[in-house]
């Protein structure tokens, strides 16, 4: 996971040399952790030290009124501004593309960013929304009932990808 | 944060735990983060519709309801005592079974009678927030009055907050006690005793309240002051002499202000009769937190509406 | 035909004469919707209650003698309890011009009262007291002093404060026990004084008693139960454990008036029955039609319909061991014939299953009034036969098939 990291900041300084208008943003609840750990990885190779940001797309869910109870609604913060900013977006695992959509959807109502850009630690594919990630740290095959758990150590208390496959009908 | 919340209505918080309560408090967090946006909108409930059926008159409460309603992007659908058949004598079972016909998911009642959003509640299918019901409660100002004295105070654990005036005919009293209690915090009354409950000054008072008649006393060393309006009916009705020995003797200024922890703020839930109960230099002065409470008064709503609103009945954490 | 209680004794069941009940609302003339002479009569049996005392508070009030003839000629043809007429004291009870008191005792009233209408004007009661002697009237009581309860729907205390309901304070009704005791005196008359509902009243009127003042006094089946809790939800007897259990705050069915009290106040009315402080239970019967309830607590009309409840509420505080039953029974039966100077009728019997419990269902009751807050309620007792003048009334429908069921 550590050299994942590592090579996705390396990528995004490579993209965007102008490291003044670049910003980063993680999902709650465990891309604004992969977030910060990307921004040290930048501030300890390049010595700058890049404006960091977490959103909460709870509120802006396509399924709010559908999955039967309230999800809980953490606090944003984006604590610059986001005009004429390169954002980008950190998240665990890029399976639909919904959680991305809401969350651009958020990020512009913060302002109107020059470019938003997409970093996950696992694609595992299945897309359904016409969604990318700019950076990859490992694409995972996998059936579309399959479950992609990462465990981080700000949030569950250990680094592990885990892959758990659907339970196949006897 | 292990969030609690699985209600299907706000009608009072009289029997929420400290979990429900700070449940809402965290989310409202999250309600003011979203309000300081450029774009003071999140989409959550897009396709739902919240009424607004306020049976007595209140500008203040159904703005900051709309307000909190629009910025989840909810349609409003407004129902005034002057724009409804009230007025024309129909009567409240008439018009909760006409709410309940129109379909909203969450209906914000306001009425002169207590208890009367239990009364609607029984009879329809919508979530019902009781904005203020006759004497009895306001539970949304009683969270966004904690949510204020906690922004200020940080964790009100043994903290002693005054509430000061007219108890007796305060809903906003009864929710702010019943919502600052179960957080930590020791209420002291202060006020007229013919506007007190005589069963609180007289040895029945709730669990972590005490009436002090002597206001000054009950000012020292507390760690916050809410005032309470004070209706100007109650000198016709007999229950004061004149406003003019109320202010003198109950009301808030800047000298009664000093009785107070240092620093220790001032709340009032409006509208204020500036020099009647509080002065106008503590109403508007650095202690006040008047404003403050109107803001995230919008942000407590939102909170509730969201959880009403957007989940059948429970808040769970998501891994999505 | 005379009445043969044997085949229920020897089913185990209770037989006992018919009830009196000096207290109900039977509502006609003039609210017919709420209630009838017939349905109230009716009601009435399915209570255990063989002979019940109508109020004058109808529309128009019964307050002269052509009036109370009607009454008399409807209950007659009702097929139910004996109907006994209490006429007003006032004219339109309007507590101003006392009404022709002798000639309504010829007609056939047996109490006046302007009940739900305290004579507010003492000197007016002093004069009624004084004038009732040569009318052998008996004058009933409701003891309320108006200014004191104010616009209060319930008991003034720390659940009314809770609640945000205006009280009525206990000294309402004390303060005006103590003003009609002190005109008993006055007037050298006798005074019934119903409904009683604080632990204050009952004790002025025992010490009252104590002094010969020649004052009697009935209490509701309701404050003998049920406590202000009720208003805020509670389901929970004076006689269960207390529990905070709010389920159904702010129903309409639990307001009445008097209002229902504190727990110590139930205790002290228990107290007034078993030392003979208390005469009488009386209903209070109020039944309302559903539009009367089905508003904001606050615009509720008051009362409970109560006839068809009494027992298994009266019957929870002897199991408590709060009164014997023999002291109930005597004021369901020879105590307010006393009070009303007549002797119990002869034949006039019911047969209670004590032990069968029960679900109350507003549609099972008779009375058109379905509002008391025990619908839905479990209770334990229940009359299962009634005789009037040795006449078989209930031996029909599922009254029938309780007894066969045992």
């Amino acid at each position: 996971m550590r050299r994942a990291l590592a090579r996705i900041g390396h990528e995004i300084v490579e993209r965007d040399r102008d490291l003044s208008r670049l910003a980063i943003v993680g999902i709650r609840a465990r891309g604004d952790a992969l977030a910060a750990r990307l921004c040290e990885t930048i501030r300890a190779n390049e010595g700058v030290e890049i404006p960091l940001g977490a959103i909460d797309i709870t509120l802006y869910r396509d399924d709010l009124t559908r999955v039967g109870y309230a999800p809980v609604v953490r606090e944003s913060a984006i604590p610059f501004s986001v005009d004429d900013r390169v954002l980008v977006l950190v998240d665990d695992v890029l399976f639909t593309g919904r959680t991305i959509r809401a969350a651009m959807d958020a990020l512009v109502d913060y302002g109107r960013p020059r470019a938003i850009r997409l970093a996950v630690l696992v694609d595992r594919g299945h897309r359904e929304l016409p969604i990318r990630a700019d950076f990859v740290g490992k694409n995972v095959p996998t059936a579309i009932d399959d479950d992609v758990r990462v465990h981080l150590v700000e949030v569950d208390g250990r680094d592990e990808v885990e892959l758990v496959k659907a339970e196949v009908p006897v | 944060m292990n969030p609690q919340w699985s209600r299907r209505h706000v009608l009072d918080t009289d029997d929420w735990s400290r979990a429900e309560i700070e449940t809402v408090l965290d989310q409202s967090r999250a309600m003011v983060e979203v309000l300081s946006r450029p774009i003071r909108r999140a989409p959550a409930l897009r396709g739902r519709t919240v009424i607004l059926f306020f049976a007595e008159a209140s500008t203040r409460t159904r703005v900051s309801f709309e307000l909190a309603a629009k910025a989840l992007s909810a349609d409003v659908t407004n129902i005034t005592a002057t724009g409804s058949s009230l007025e024309k004598g129909e009567s409240l079972y008439d018009t909760a079974r006409t709410l309940e016909a129109l379909g909203g998911d969450v209906l914000v009642m306001r009425h002169a009678s207590s208890g009367a959003p239990y009364f609607v509640a029984r009879r329809t299918s919508a979530a019902v927030i009781n904005a203020g019901d006759g004497t009895h409660a306001h539970p949304s100002q009683g969270l966004l009055d904690a949510f204020t004295l906690r922004e200020a105070l940080g964790d009100l654990e043994g903290k002693r907050i005054a509430i000061v005036g007219d108890i007796l005919h305060s809903r906003v009293a009864r929710s702010d006690i019943h919502t600052l209690v179960p957080l930590g915090a020791r209420i002291t009354l202060s006020g007229p005793p013919t506007l007190v409950p005589a069963a609180w000054r007289c040895g029945q008072p709730p669990s972590g309240v005490t009436y002090e008649p002597d206001v000054d006393r009950a000012l020292d060393g507390a760690d916050a002051a809410i005032v309470l309006r004070l209706q100007r009916e109650r000198q016709q009705a007999g229950l004061l002499p004149s406003l003019r020995e109320y202010s003198r003797v109950w009301g808030i200024d800047v000298g009664r202000m000093g009785r107070m922890r240092a620093g220790a703020p001032v709340m009032h839930p409006g509208p204020m009769n500036e020099g009647v109960e509080i002065d106008a230099a503590v109403a508007h002065g650095s202690r006040s937190l008047i404003e403050k409470q109107v803001t995230n008064g919008v942000a407590v709503r939102m909170a509730l509406l969201y959880l009403l609103a957007a989940g059948s009945a429970a808040l769970l954490e998501d891994r999505a | 035909m005379s009445f043969d209680r044997r085949p229920f004794e020897a089913r185990g069941l209770l037989v006992v004469p018919g009830f009196i009940d000096l207290h109900a609302h039977l509502r006609e003339p003039g609210f017919e919707e709420s209630e009838t002479i017939a349905t109230g009569a009716r009601a009435a049996l399915r209570g255990g209650f063989t002979t019940v005392c109508a109020m004058p508070n109808t529309e128009p009030a019964i307050d002269a003698p052509g009036l109370v003839a009607q009454v008399v000629a409807r209950a007659a043809s009702a097929a139910g309890a004996r109907v006994l007429p209490i006429a007003a004291i006032t004219r339109g009870r309007r507590g101003a011009e006392l009404c022709d008191l002798v000639e309504l005792a010829a007609a056939g009233a047996v109490a006046f009262s302007d009940d739900g209408a305290p004579v507010s004007d003492a000197g007016l009661f002093r004069h009624a007291l004084e004038y009732s002697r040569i009318a052998g009237a008996l004058i009933v009581e409701h003891p309320q002093d108006l200014s004191l309860s104010a616009k209060g729907v319930m008991h003034e205390g720390s659940v009314s404060a809770e609640l945000g309901l205006a009280g009525m304070p206990a000294a309402a009704e004390e303060a005006a026990v103590a003003r009609d005791l002190a005109l008993v005196k006055l007037a050298g008359a006798r005074l019934h004084l119903t409904h009683l509902s604080t632990a204050g009243s009952v004790e002025l009127v025992r010490r009252a008693k104590a002094e010969g003042v020649a004052v009697t006094c009935d209490v509701t089946p309701h404050h003998l139960s049920l406590t202000d809790e009720w208003v805020a939800g509670s389901r929970t007897f004076a006689w269960e454990r207390a529990e905070r259990n709010r389920a159904m705050p702010y129903d309409a069915n639990t307001k009445v008036n008097p209002p229902l009290r504190s727990r110590a106040d139930v205790r002290a009315l228990w107290a007034g029955i078993a030392d003979g402080t208390v005469d009488a239970i009386a209903t209070d019967h109020a039944p309302h039609a559903s539009i009367r309830k089905e508003v904001e607590f606050d615009q509720a009309a008051f009362g409970i319909s109560g006839l068809e409840t009494a027992l298994p509420l009266v019957l929870g505080g002897v199991r408590a061991g709060w009164a014997s039953w023999d002291a109930v029974l005597a004021a369901l039966t020879t105590g307010p014939a006393r009070v009303l100077g007549v002797p119990p009728p002869k034949d006039d019997w019911i047969v209670i299953d004590a032990d069968a419990e029960w679900t109350l269902d507003g549609e099972a009751l008779i009375s058109k009034g379905k509002n008391t807050p025990l619908l839905g309620a479990k209770l334990t007792g229940r009359v299962v036969e009634v005789a009037v003048d040795g006449d078989l009334k209930l031996n029909e429908g599922h009254a029938a098939e309780a007894v066969g069921a045992r």
